[in-house]
């Protein structure tokens, strides 16, 4: 503090705490707090606010855990945000390795580019791309019966649509971590090990998967995050059948009118990743300031 | 090289040339839409090639207004991003590191929160008051996370900042605010255009956080999300195909700016 205002006086040392201040404690810290407040208190009509029914209580969030259906959309929400992150995984991990490890500097170049190209498209565009190509009159329908692979078209949106455009939207967020890990790992490490007879399976598990861990971390927890908060995916391309834990926060807010009870899931969500968050970087040992580079 | 390398590298050889098309056939296939007659965006069957979908898209009002409210939007977060990102890395740097490592934890955690979280806090926060959804809503939220973005950005680019240019500054009779504008803001400049860049990209692409707080507003996401919803034309895909090239030219620039400037984002 004393250094801010040594180096830049006291005029410009106040102006930049005051943005910061406002940052933090009007729109980081105040407006969670308020939603801890909203989600700990009964869902009351105006008259009998600050009335002796107004007490703080958990039964908000003790009504997902006794509601069967929303109490089975949560799970499963946890489960295929965590399925979402590890099929991302293998789909990146040969094409991270490859770039870390085996291209050149020209090829390398290209497949970031080519890589980072599809992410600056925005994620609702993305999906509207995955809505098209799984119509049941699509692209993929039809070109499947076209080779004889199937025999009448497949109904894809539903689970299986959401994981596509899932996977799809988050391989970056799983691709930089794990290749920036595997770039920093020594080629001839890789070559001893070769040379002294060790599979290529075993190249990967006792090499370069642990020297990587931090890298693979990182995606997972990004990935997960990302899929278990995600609302477009599941909303344009969920069935009925399979609906997102964020579908039912929405509906408290827009169709329920429970504001609280929208409050108690969305605060159960966010402790749901943060948690996950700090549980893996804890297992992994990363650092938080180098997850969020 | 042996017979078994041989295989495992036209198998890997594949398995990339799969991995492309994963990422760009989905793209190509939507854009390839905005040009076929059929009613509903396909590719198969090709009902023959029409321009009338762009301009079916361009005469639509109500997608003007989506923009409109977008770029205002956008406007409005870089106003606030920049300055209270900037201010951010430099409180950051200057603290002692104990207190730091908290600080950074309390800075960053808007990166770890889910979109929807911080639309429905902000919403709950200023419901309380007595301010409904809308822009200045959309702006509040969508500013709560792009700031960390600025923030990062900032730090990258001070690591690699001399302190003795501001002491050589003050040493020759420059004021404090003097040395600040002249020396350490010039400095920044090209990070202050990256994030700046950045924040524009990320404001006008944002869906989660906004959907919760934009009230009766809708912005180009939810414009788009809505119409895959109620009655999806190819004109959505010509809109569509629009944003992805305008995203790409200015993707590249922004990777050649950020390049030359060697900032990391």
């Amino acid at each position: 503090m004393g250094d801010l205002k040594n180096r830049f006086g006291g005029g410009l040392s106040t102006i930049f705490l005051a943005l910061v201040f406002f940052w933090l404690a009007g729109m980081v810290l105040a407006p969670n707090l308020m939603m801890i407040d909203y989600a700990l208190r009964p869902n009351l009509p105006p008259a009998a606010l600050g009335g002796p029914d107004d007490t703080y209580s958990l039964s908000n969030i003790l009504y997902l855990a006794n509601e069967p259906t929303h109490r089975a959309i949560f799970l499963k929400t946890i489960w295929a945000s965590g399925l979402v992150a590890a099929m991302t995984f293998l789909v990146c991990y040969p094409i991270a390795f490859w770039m870390a490890q085996r291209a050149t500097v020209g090829q390398l170049s290209i497949a970031l580019l080519l890589i980072i190209i599809p992410f600056f498209i925005n994620e609702v565009l993305r999906t509207l791309a995955w809505f098209i190509i799984l119509a049941y009159r699509g692209p993929l329908n039809s070109a499947l019966t076209g080779m004889g692979i199937i025999d009448a078209p497949i109904r894809w949106q539903g689970d299986g649509g959401v994981l596509a455009a899932m996977v799809y939207a988050y391989i970056l967020f799983m691709l930089l971590p794990i290749y920036n890990a595997i770039e920093s790992l020594e080629k001839a490490q890789i070559e001893a090990a070769r040379d002294l007879g060790a599979s290529p399976w075993r190249i990967h598990t006792r090499i370069v998967i642990p020297h990587a861990k931090a890298g693979i971390a990182t995606g997972f927890v990004f990935t997960f995050m990302l899929a278990a908060g995600s609302y477009v995916a599941p909303a344009l391309l969920g069935s009925p059948g399979s609906r997102w834990f964020t579908e039912i926060i929405y509906n408290w807010f827009f169709e329920g009118g429970d504001w609280n009870r929208g409050a108690a899931y969305a605060l159960v969500l966010l402790v749901l990743c943060l948690s996950a968050v700090l549980i893996t970087l804890k297992i992994a040992r990363v650092n938080l300031a180098d997850v969020a580079k | 090289m042996s017979g078994a390398d041989r295989i495992f590298r036209a198998v890997f050889v594949l398995y990339l040339g799969l991995f492309m098309v994963y990422l760009f056939a989905p793209l190509i296939i939507m854009g390839a839409a905005s040009f076929n007659e059929s009613r509903f965006p396909t590719v198969i069957p090709w009902q023959g090639t029409t321009l009338d979908w762009f301009r079916a898209m361009w005469a639509d009002a109500a997608m003007w207004r989506s923009l409109w409210t977008s770029v205002l939007v956008a406007v409005c977060v870089v106003v606030i991003v920049v300055p209270v990102g900037t201010a951010a890395a430099l409180v950051l740097t200057s603290l002692h590191p104990r207190a730091r490592s908290f600080a950074y934890a309390l800075m960053v955690s808007p990166l770890l929160t889910p979109g929807v979280v911080i639309g429905i806090s902000t919403l709950i926060l200023w419901r309380q008051m007595g301010v409904g959804g809308g822009i200045f809503l959309i702006v509040l939220a969508q500013a709560t996370f792009i700031i960390c973005y600025v923030m990062l950005m900032v730090m990258a680019r001070l690591q690699r900042f001399d302190r003795t240019q501001e002491e050589a500054a003050l040493g020759l009779g420059a004021s404090r605010v003097m040395v600040f504008r002249r020396v350490l803001l010039p400095f920044l400049r090209p990070a202050l255009l990256a994030s700046s860049g950045l924040a524009v990209l990320q404001s006008i692409e944002n869906y989660n956080t906004t959907l919760f707080v934009r009230g009766f507003e809708t912005p180009l996401t939810v414009f788009i999300a809505t119409k895959v919803r109620t009655g999806l034309t190819p004109a959505v895909n010509a809109l569509a195909l629009i944003i992805i090239v305008a995203t790409v030219i200015g993707a590249i620039a922004y990777e050649i700016a950020r390049r030359r400037n060697g900032t990391r984002g």
